[in-house]
């Protein structure tokens, strides 16, 4: 060994990798067909009549498929969301910043999207949003085509209007 | 949706990547930093067993492990499974066995790989040594043994 002795081994690095093969499945292709195409599309459930986005292909409630295709709007009221101040490997945005459920106008289901150009101290619960698009050409068939949502200035909706979906 | 006849359906790969990074605490870290310096470590225990890798705390009794000794770099394999399609991950990127090995002056057998080219070099009993990566490559890890060999062939 050479002359001065090497620091002791405290630490070892386990990386783990897996690798997987998604498949979206019929509904989740149709969802992910329309981000391309810059539109929100759910199913609705024939029987209980409530309309999933994005759409798993059956209702969890009645347990029949989701046959009809809905095309929601780019509205949508905040249910409930967080801000994140936590720095962290990989992380794309600049903290602080708000990661949201979001009800579209129409739907019985909230998905989580990100809440810009407000500061975060000003998102609250039943907050009037819209979605704002990555340009025509950036579209794909993934919620990154989404680039985030922001207020659209109309007054906040009513608690009742989303208790249900907490 | 104006199309007719079969949807297709989206498809796509998935990578997943983490780290972890553990603490080794005092008796696997001077296993470790020996194998960086191309030495095998075991722990002593009740009744002579000689543990390797090393533990803390004696597996039979559950005392306070004793004092590290140095065991190997050769020693008698006990039990192998042959891999004849090593995975990317692997240790070797050609077939191989897998194998307990008990070192000379240990008692229980440490897995790690046998490079003995085909399935029919390989027997329970046969013995092997360590082969150790360059000292520069070395970076306090299990692999820093690259493989045992037979012993005849080192
Ligand atoms: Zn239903």
């Amino acid at each position: 060994m050479s002359g001065q002795a090497p620091e002791p081994v405290a630490v070892l690095e386990t990386p783990i990798h897996v690798d997987y093969s998604f498949t979206a499945g019929l509904a989740q292709s149709r969802f992910l067909k329309g981000l391309a195409e810059g539109r929100f599309l759910g199913q609705r459930c024939p029987r209980c009549k409530k309309v999933y986005v994005p759409p798993r292909g059956s209702c969890p409630t009645d347990g029949v498929p989701t046959t009809d295709e809905v095309e929601l709007g780019n509205t949508g009221t905040v249910t409930t969301y967080c801000v994140v101040n936590v720095p962290f490997q990989g992380q794309a945005i600049e903290i602080p910043y708000i990661c949201a459920q979001i009800l579209l106008d129409g739907a019985n289901l909230a998905f989580m999207g990100l809440i810009q150009e407000v500061p975060a101290d000003q998102v609250r619960m039943g907050m009037r949003v819209e979605a704002v698009w990555v340009a025509p050409d950036e579209l794909g068939p993934t919620m990154s085509s989404v680039k985030y949502f922001r207020p659209n200035g109309e007054p906040d909706a009513d608690y009742e209007t989303f208790a249900e979906y907490l | 949706m104006g199309d007719t006849g079969a949807e297709e359906v989206l498809r796509a790969p998935h990578a997943l990547d983490y780290t972890y990074t553990r603490s080794v605490g005092p008796v696997i870290g001077a296993f470790l930093t020996g194998l960086r310096q191309g030495r095998i470590l075991g722990a002593t225990g009740a009744g002579g067993v000689v543990t390797v890798p090393p533990t803390e705390y004696d597996p039979q009794t559950g005392e306070r492990s004793g004092e590290l000794v140095e065991v190997g770099p050769a020693g008698v394999v006990s039990t192998w499974a042959w891999t004849d399609h090593p995975s990317a991950d692997q240790p070797l990127d050609r077939p191989f066995a897998w194998a307990l090995v008990t070192l000379d002056g240990a008692t229980t057998g440490l897995l790690h790989v046998v490079d003995a080219g085909s399935s029919d070099a390989m027997s329970s009993g046969m013995r092997v040594r360590a082969k150790f990566v360059p000292e520069a490559d070395r970076r306090g890890h299990l692999r820093d043994i690259e493989c045992f060999v037979p012993e005849a062939s080192s």
